[in-house]
């Protein structure tokens, strides 16, 4: 139930990554990390979460930023949205990416969010937002896979009890772009690719990502394999701006004439993860560019899909969308 | 020719609002100040069985606790301020007042309360079913001067129904006119078509936070209204004073859309709360809470035959509406829908049949052109279906069926004040160009289909019989004391440069007196219903005329001669036939004052209200008084008129609607204020995008809670989705019984752009016509790819 009125808690501002790891190892399960506040406010503000103490990441300038690397780019996780859509070499390497960024949200949200905080950020599903206990939030049972429930937003892939789907529109391209996370905490640091990221409920329904609560996101590596491939986002929402997406695809594609070399192509919003199509890359590798590798693709995509009551819209959507990207 | 009426011109509160300097309900403080919170109902319909508060009370800063039981209880289904049987989720039962939020929002949670479950509904159908469920342990239905009422439609009148088709029982409301049968005979093609209409939330930007303390037996109140004046005697009602004992200050309201129109049962929480505690209480509700308090627009379940001659003329009308009327009965939008079908097609004979339906979600009310709106909506499709059939041209159909100043409205068939629809037609396809893209309609490129289409919309829009206020200082200065309110539609400040304009004053030297009761101000219709631009010239033209009476008639006393000797130029009252006779409007003022009597407010007309008379009484020899109650005489409905002209580009492979162009013409009478006028036009249009395509208000049918209470969820369109660039023109003849041709327009402007552009979709998707709003992506998709829907014909709440 809304209150819109967020509870007191401990507010510490760490000004290193240690002193951070520290804290959230202190905190475990009781601790939030804050980014830019653009999903933590609104669980503080409806008492849906009440951590005993937040972490304020905003001290910790080494985790802001772009670097070029030797084989790519790093992103530091606390990189706002708005910088990853403006900054010149994303746009030149990996537009993708950018192109994603600039379709979150709002451009108030996307000055405040983060390139992590958008990664970590929990799923959408209107019953868990509004405060029902169903499995995500400790509960025993999915609202919105009820028999009446109203899940026109909901998944058509990999449920598992949760039916819940991935919100994050930088997800989708940063899968696309085969992108790794570096992620640390008191006792180390582990690289996991961004396909690998992600949670699915069938493994833990309570998490959206592999993060553990002691685990920070450090930063985004991009490697330049897929730079100067040719690439496609296309987000679908009700409205052109403030709005998280009911299908949305990412490509990345290279050919050679009207060949197609190699592409990666995920859907976002069919599943509780950013939905890699390893079948249609398959499939399309050795193609043609064109009308008809781009409709078997988009049947291909859709194979497979599960409808709730109010998401069936999605299946010809996602075709489409497939067909529309490959297509180019 | 007018000097002020016609033209631009800054009004006085843009500076407060641009610079932030204005004042809303919630950026007030004060010494000593509590903040309130509520507690709302987690349930969709229950009985509070026991409270314990011995906790919270107990909690450091938090003061008093305020029940229902200590407040006045309102009757039938009128939404109470507090309750102990909530009738929706979010429904405030008790509130909370400590030294700031979060203490008293901590002591919510330590309240314990103990709900006893009652049965609830969400779908007005549904309630109408033999042995379904109620919204109310004492019916479903209101009944007019019978309260709520439980009331069934046999299982035979739901059999009775074809699939997808709405039942049509007994209903609560109906009316007829002409010969229906003889109307349907003589039609070549009849339509009878169940449609729905989703409910909507007003979004108001402002939420309706209030601030209230006592003072000298008197409630003084800060809350955000769209009226002023016609605020006060609810809100005194509802605190349980005499409107005399309220002093009521609404400066600025951020959007009211017709829920702010009147008082309303939370705004008085602060006032009871301040009594009990004795000190001030600021009360703010956040936007989760707006969106149960805030009201939303009542659903229609429909159906609607309609018969037309071969020309497009329609012969028969007979509709019937089921309208959803939330937890308090709604408004009278079914009956308004009915009306506004009367005038806006004119049919030969028609019948209307309605029943109001109450369910256990946020209370219902007027919202910007209330069932006007709605059936716009739903009829302006099904009249592109007929032309189509008929092979008649899309403004063709909606001209041979317009009004004309002979034209009779609603039940009674009541006639009109001037009714210009067809002049407004012809001047949107002149300046869209209308037969050029009408060549283009229907081109596909890629996946995408062009369209272009009309809609057209209707609000009646002037009122009369209220009080003009406006008074002279012996600076010269002109008081124009208006108690309309300020929506945000800068209406009060145009209406009161007739005023001006009849006193030949230079605006710079006038000053409009309003936001705060406790300046003077007299009694006037609320600022709703697309009146104002009507109402209140007139009672700024009554006070004026009065004025200008006192001024001819003290320059005659001090220079001789009669009255009618005298006229006015330059701030200053001359002798026609010796100008050198002259005196300013100022020294007239002081004048006013030593002459005292009905100059200076000693004495008043007998016919003005008790609330302008105490105005008065509190302005007495502070200059020369005019006031005067709008005496002037109406006969019939003065008819807003609204038509839009819209072109569009569907993707069907993605559902998406791209608006490319929209042309907005009103029939509003004489422009008064042209600036104004376009960002209604413009901002109506906006509001009926977001209503026709991309609004939300989502009920679970089985948990009965609502999916929709976040800007985020319930989605009122935003920048990027609609044109940056849209266009507006005026029929601009002036209306006979408006002193200065004014006629009002706020409400069908939403209502004709919301039609066009359903009528543009249908229209690119070939003819498809999905008897239903909001048409949402999803519905496109399936229609386009050849899916059934999601949801049943007649389901509610799932868009
Ligand atoms: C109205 C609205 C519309 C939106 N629309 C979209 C949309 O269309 N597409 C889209 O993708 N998103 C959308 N969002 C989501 C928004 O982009 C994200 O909420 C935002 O990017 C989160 O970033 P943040 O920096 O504000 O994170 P925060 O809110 O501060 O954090 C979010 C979560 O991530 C965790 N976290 C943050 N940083 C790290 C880190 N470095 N390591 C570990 N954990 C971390 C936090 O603990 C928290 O759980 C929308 C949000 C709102 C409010
Ligand atoms: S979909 Fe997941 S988050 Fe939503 S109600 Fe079901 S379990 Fe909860």
């Amino acid at each position: 139930m809304m209150k819109d009125m967020i509870p007191g808690f401990e507010l510490i501002q760490p000004t290193s990554i240690e002193g951070a790891l520290n804290l959230l190892e202190e905190y475990g399960e009781n601790g939030w990390a804050l980014a830019g506040g653009m999903d933590s406010l609104g669980w503080f503000k409806n008492r849906g979460k009440r951590p005993e103490a937040v972490i304020d990441l905003e001290g910790l300038d080494a985790l802001k930023g772009i670097d070029e690397t030797a084989d790519g780019i790093e992103i530091g996780a606390l990189t706002t949205l708005t910088e990853i859509e403006l900054n010149p070499l994303i746009r030149e390497r990996f537009w993708l990416l950018a192109e994603a960024a600039s379709k979150v949200a709002s451009p108030q949200i996307r000055n405040a969010g983060t390139l992590g905080g958008n990664l970590c950020q929990d799923t959408r599903c209107w019953y868990y937002r509004y405060g029902v206990s169903c499995y995500r939030a400790g509960g025993n049972t999915c609202y919105a896979a009820a028999p009446e429930a109203l899940n026109r937003e909901h998944a058509i892939f990999g449920a598992s009890r949760c039916v819940a789907v991935s919100p994050s529109d930088t997800a989708t391209a940063l899968v696309a772009l085969d992108a790794e996370m570096v992620v640390r905490n008191s006792s180390g640091e582990r690289v996991i690719k961004a396909e690998n990221f992600f949670m699915e409920p069938a493994v833990d329904i309570m998490r959206m990502t592999v993060l553990d609560p002691e685990d920070l996101l450090i930063k985004v590596r991009i490697p330049n394999t897929w730079t100067g491939a040719d690439f496609y986002f296309e987000k679908v929402s009700d409205r052109g701006s403030w709005d998280f997406p009911l299908v949305s695809v990412a490509l990345a594609i290279k050919s050679t004439g009207d060949r197609i070399d190699d592409a990666r192509i995920v859907c976002g919003a069919v599943q509780c993860i950013p939905r890699r199509l390893r079948n249609v890359e398959a499939m399309i590798r050795g193609q043609g560019r064109d009308e008809d590798t781009a409709a078997q693709a988009g049947a291909m995509a859709i194979q497979g899909a599960k409808v709730l009551n109010y998401n069936h819209f999605k299946i010809p959507l996602m075709e489409n969308l497939v067909k529309r990207a490959v297509r180019g | 020719m007018p000097e002020l009426l016609g033209k631009d011109f800054t009004p006085p509160d843009i500076r407060g609002k641009v610079t932030g300097a204005a004042k809303y309900a919630e950026d007030f403080r004060m010494d000593g100040l509590l903040y309130c919170r509520l507690l709302t109902s987690p349930m969709p319909h229950a009985r509070v069985l026991n409270i314990d508060l011995s906790k919270a009370l107990g909690m450091e800063g938090v003061v008093d606790i305020l029940t229902a039981d200590e407040v006045p209880e309102q009757p039938g289904a009128a939404t109470n301020i507090l309750t102990n049987e909530p009738h929706f989720v979010g429904e405030p039962i008790l509130a909370v007042a400590a030294v700031d939020e979060t203490i008293a929002q901590n002591a919510i949670e330590a309240i314990k309360l103990d709900f006893e479950p009652l049965p609830f509904c969400v779908d007005p159908l549904e309630s109408l079913r033999p042995g379904g469920p109620n919204a109310y342990l004492e019916g479903n239905a209101v009944v007019p001067r019978q309260g709520v009422q439980e009331f069934k439609w046999t299982a035979e009148d739901f059999e009775a129904a074809g699939e997808g088709e709405l039942p049509m029982g007994e209903p609560t409301a109906e009316w007829s006119y002409g010969d229906l049968e003889a109307g349907f005979s003589e039609a070549v093609f009849t339509l009878d078509e169940t449609f729905v209409t989703a409910s909507n939330s007003h979004h108001s930007m402002e939420p309706r936070t209030a601030l209230a303390y006592w003072e000298n037996g008197k409630c003084h109140v800060r809350g955000s209204t769209q009226s002023q004046s016609f605020v006060v005697p609810g809100l005194a009602n509802y605190i349980g004073i005499e409107p005399e004992n309220v002093v009521y200050v609404a400066e600025y309201c951020g959007g009211g859309f017709g829920s702010k129109g009147s008082a309303y049962p939370t705004m008085a929480i602060p006032a009871h709360m301040s009594r009990k505690t004795g000190r001030p209480v600021l009360m703010r509700i956040s936007r989760a809470e707006e969106y149960f308090l805030g009201s939303a627009r009542p659903g229609f379940q429909g159906r609607i035959k309609m018969g037309f001659r071969e020309d497009g003329r329609i012969s028969a009308v007979d509709l019937y509406i089921v309208q959803e009327s939330g937890s308090n009965g709604g408004g009278g939008d079914m009956g308004a829908a009915a009306s506004s079908v009367s005038i806006v097609y004119t049919p030969l004979a028609m019948r209307y049949r309605g029943i109001s339906v109450l369910t256990n979600t946020p209370p219902r009310g007027a919202q910007r052109g209330p069932g006007q709106n709605q059936i716009a909506m739903a009829v302006e499709p099904l009249l592109d279906k007929a032309a189509r059939q008929l092979g008649i041209d899309l403004v063709a159909i909606r001209r041979i069926n317009a009004p004309t100043n002979d034209s009779r409205y609603g039940a009674n068939r009541q006639p009109v004040t001037s009714a210009h629809l067809r002049d407004a037609l012809d001047i949107g396809a002149e300046q869209f160009a209308w037969q050029e893209r009408r060549a283009r309609s229907g081109q596909r490129d890629g996946s995408k289909i062009r369209a272009v289409a009309v809609g057209q919309a209707f609000h009646s829009a002037g009122s009369s019989g209220y009080d003009g206020l406006v008074r002279i200082t012996p600076d010269g200065i002109l008081h124009i004391h208006s108690g309309v309110g300020n929506l945000g539609t800068y209406s009060y400040a145009s209406t009161s440069r007739v005023a001006a304009e009849v006193l030949k004053y230079d605006w710079d030297n006038c000053e409009i007196a309003r936001g705060d009761s406790s300046l003077g101000l007299p009694w006037n219709l609320g600022q709703f219903g697309s009146n104002t631009s009507f109402t209140m010239t007139r009672t700024n033209y009554a006070a004026a005329m009065d004025t200008l009476s006192k001024l001819k008639e003290i320059a005659a006393m001090e220079f001789g001669g009669s009255a009618e000797d005298y006229d006015i130029s330059g701030e200053s009252v001359f002798n026609r036939s010796n100008p050198s006779r002259r005196m300013s409007y100022a020294r007239a003022a002081q004048r006013a004052i030593e002459l005292g009597g009905a100059y200076s407010g000693h004495t008043v007309p007998d016919d003005i209200n008790p609330m302008t008379a105490r105005a008065v009484a509190g302005l007495v020899d502070t200059g020369l008084i005019g006031v005067a109650r709008d005496n002037m005489g109406q006969r019939g409905m003065v008819p807003a008129l609204a038509v839009g002209f819209i072109e569009i580009e569907l993707d069907v492979e993605t559902g998406k609607v791209e608006i490319l162009d929209y042309l907005g013409v009103a029939d509003c009478g004489t422009v008064n204020h042209p600036q104004g006028l376009a960002t209604q036009i413009k901002g109506g249009a906006v509001m009926g995008f977001g209503m026709a395509c991309t609004e939300r208000l989502i009920y679970d049918n089985v948990w009965g809670l609502p999916g929709s209470v976040g800007f985020y969820q319930a989605k009122p369109p935003s920048y990027l989705d609609v044109p940056s660039e849209m266009g507006w023109a005026a029929v601009n003849i002036a209306d006979p019984q408006n002193p200065v041709g004014s006629k009002g327009i706020g409400e069908p402007v939403m209502g004709c752009s919301a039609a066009a552009l359903l009528c543009a979709i249908s229209e690119a998707l070939g003819g498809h016509y999905f008897n239903r709003t909001p048409v949402v992506i999803d519905m496109i998709v399936n229609a386009h790819s050849g899916q059934p829907q999601s949801h049943t014909p007649l389901q509610v709440n799932t868009q």
